[in-house]
């Protein structure tokens, strides 16, 4: 275990330093995890890794080459990043007041909490297929719209842009609603308290107090917000325009090995959105690195 | 800014039955008191007896379910905390604790456009005042304890508030730091003069710390005056225990006159002084150190008085007037050794737990003999 542990102390000493390093049989409780995480992801990741340097034909960088060289694949990423990043901020931005208000105690709390919540129940199919039905050409919101005299015709917002955004959102909201509430929770009250005495206003509280603490969180809640939707698949094709405006960067790994039956195409496609999330996810976290991030009871 | 003194001096602040319920629960009932300018007036009372509730409604964290709050003659209960702009010391000092000190210290300031020259130079001789100028530039979180209280004190004081609040703000710090910022708070109140109210269940703190006391219990006011009435002259049997008279004795009264009150029962008599009105039965208080050890008898000479039987239990003060003491006997039971006194714990032969503290040294089965004089004992309507 220890290399550089010396031979010389008894056994009972070498065990005893190496429970204060962590190491004793409570390790082993990893094992399970150790075994998932090596056959579910690793495996898969290095075995995708290797595949996508075998090209069909070409060079080991082929596969690459042709995804950069292709606008119809290359454009992928701005598509899947034009919905993945807005729906992100938007799911980010609307939970933060929501949570604000829902912080403290008041009666319905967990009623609002459950309704809110729903949708991650749900599963993307049936909120596609509401989507479909409720904002389709002859759903109820345009029959609203046309029947008020809002727009003549019915407004387009399903199978484009549109209708993904909203399914990414309904989708993706609670995940960073539940995680901003418990952020927020996770502020000491009595920050709030201190600064109100001091004389500042309920805007210039949350402005000066409550918003840089919970700020941290809010970016890890971006980072899972825009992993999810950014391997956005089944809503892209069933409320979406698969072939165009929706096309997203999973579609097209989809296309690449099941339809055209290029696994190692497949592969460098998935390596390729590996590799954007993570650049996103790393300027977040660059970011993050800047900010205040300790802890954010009263007692500093 | 409607407050008549926004920074500065005031001449009252007066709470007129000061209420405050969660459901059905009165947290507060009807607390009416008046606090002049430049006083420190604690509140004191067992955790749960509304004190802090009381400290929250005068700060405006909480709202008032009935009653007025005054400031010099301004109502002041239905403005925001924010608006009444009192200076306010919380338990967990409640520092923010993604700003450095300075600007903890500055916040209020800021929040009241300071201009920066002046905030600067406020912030500079707060910190200097809570001897903290060299750690203006750390994060709270890289102060000890004591240091954090002390910002804390800074960041409410630098206003120069009409009214300065702390809610048990040395509950926190261990035993030596507590003495220290205790005379640290007494020392900035004597150079500042601020009007504080100060919200303790610490008894010894409340006695060194308040021009005034005000003692709370179950929501409803006990007792207010002078440190010095209080401890003396407590006026029930509550503020008495809370003042130190820890053992208590529930007896039927048998006699006494205007100033003087005997009571009796089970092989237990006390002679004390008359506190108020008193029903059939009544409640004398004894302070442990007011007890004196007159005679301690051995073990093996124990059981045979013991053996005698019941007639060993205690002996009146001879003559019964107030100039006799009062006797009581007892098997010790339990020793704490506290240096140059220790406490022990007496079951009386009537079967009462006693507190004593004595100079006397004591051991475990040991028979001993107490004596206090009858203008040591309290009675109180029950």
């Amino acid at each position: 275990m220890t290399p550089g542990a010396p031979a010389g102390p008894a056994p009972v000493a070498m065990r005893h330093r190496l429970a204060e390093r962590g190491v004793d049989r409570m390790l082993l409780l990893l094992l399970p995890a150790a075994v998932f995480i090596t056959a579910l992801f690793l495996y898969p990741f290095l075995y995708g890794l290797q595949l996508s340097f075998q090209p069909q034909g070409g060079g080991v960088f082929e596969n690459y080459a042709r995804f950069f060289g292709d606008a119809y694949l290359r454009d992928t990423i701005a598509t899947t990043l034009w919905l993945g990043v807005p729906a992100a901020l938007l799911n980010v931005a609307v939970s933060v007041p929501l949570a604000y208000r829902m912080r403290g105690r008041f009666r319905g709390r967990r009623l609002l909490t459950t309704v809110l919540v729903v949708p991650i129940t749900l599963g993307t199919v049936l909120t596609a297929e509401g989507l479909l039905t409720f904002l389709g050409p002859t759903g109820w919101f345009n029959r609203v719209v046309v029947g008020l005299g809002l727009a003549d015709e019915p407004v387009r917002l399903t199978h484009n842009y549109w209708g993904v955004l909203f399914s990414l959102i309904i989708t993706g909201f609670p995940f960073a609603f539940l995680l901003t509430l418990s952020y927020l929770r996770g502020i000491d009250p009595t920050l709030e308290s201190a600064a109100a005495t001091l004389g500042a206003g309920w805007w210039q509280r949350f402005r000066h107090i409550t918003f840089p603490l919970l700020v941290p969180g809010l970016a890890i809640t971006f980072c899972l917000s825009f992993v999810l939707a950014f391997s956005v698949f089944p809503s892209a094709i069933l409320v979406g325009e698969p072939s165009g405006e929706t096309r997203v960067i999973s579609i097209a790994a989809y296309h690449a090995a099941f339809e055209q039956y290029d696994y190692s195409m497949g592969s460098a496609i998935a390596m390729i959105m590996g590799v954007v999330e993570l650049v996103v996810i790393g300027l977040v976290l660059g970011w993050r690195a800047t900010l205040y991030r300790g802890s954010s009871g009263g007692r500093g | 800014m409607s407050l008549p003194a926004a920074s500065g001096r005031i001449s009252e602040l007066r709470l007129e039955g000061v209420s405050r319920s969660y459901g059905a629960r009165r947290a507060l009932d009807g607390l009416d008191m008046t606090i002049k300018g430049g006083e420190f007036v604690a509140l004191l009372g067992p955790s749960g007896c509304g004190k802090s509730t009381a400290l929250n409604c005068v700060a405006g964290l909480l709202p008032l379910t009935e009653g007025r709050i005054l400031l010099d003659g301004t109502r002041i209960d239905t403005l925001p905390p924010e608006k009444r702009g009192f200076g306010m010391v919380f338990q967990n000092y409640a520092l923010f604790p993604h700003m450095s000190v300075r600007a903890n210290v500055a916040f209020g300031l800021r929040m009241r456009r300071t201009p920066a020259a002046e905030r600067r130079e406020r912030v500079a001789e707060a910190l200097r005042l809570v001897q903290l100028g060299e750690y203006a530039d750390r994060l709270p979180g890289r102060l000890s304890g004591g240091q954090q209280q002390r910002v804390a004190i800074a960041r409410a004081i630098v206003l120069e508030p009409p009214l300065v609040l702390m809610d048990e703000p040395l509950s926190n710090l261990d035993a030596a730091l507590r003495l220290e910022m205790r005379t640290e708070i007494r020392r900035i109140h004597q150079t500042l003069g601020l009007t504080t109210i100060y919200v303790t269940h610490d008894q010894e703190e409340a006695l060194s710390l308040a021009d005034r006391l005000v003692v709370l219990r179950d929501g409803v006011l006990q007792q207010a005056g002078t440190p010095e009435e209080v401890y003396t002259e407590p006026a029930n049997r509550f503020v008495a225990a809370f003042m130190g008279y820890r053992n208590a004795f529930e007896l039927p009264v048998v006699g006494g006159d205007s100033r003087t009150v005997r009571l009796a029962a089970d092989g237990l008599a006390l002679t004390g002084v008359r506190r108020g009105e008193l029903p059939g039965t009544a409640v004398a208080c004894v302070r442990p150190e007011d007890l004196t050890v007159t005679e301690t008898v051995t073990e093996t000479v124990t059981e045979t008085v013991a053996g005698t039987g019941t007639v060993a239990g205690t002996v009146a003060g001879a003559g019964g007037g107030v100039a006799g003491a009062n006797t009581l006997s007892g098997t010790v039971e339990v020793v704490e050794y506290h240096g140059r006194e220790s406490a022990a714990q007496v079951r009386t032969d009537g079967g009462h737990p006693l507190s004593v503290k004595t100079p006397a040294r004591l051991a475990p089965g040991e028979r001993v003999t107490l004596s206090v004089p009858p203008e040591r004992v309290l009675v109180f309507a029950p």
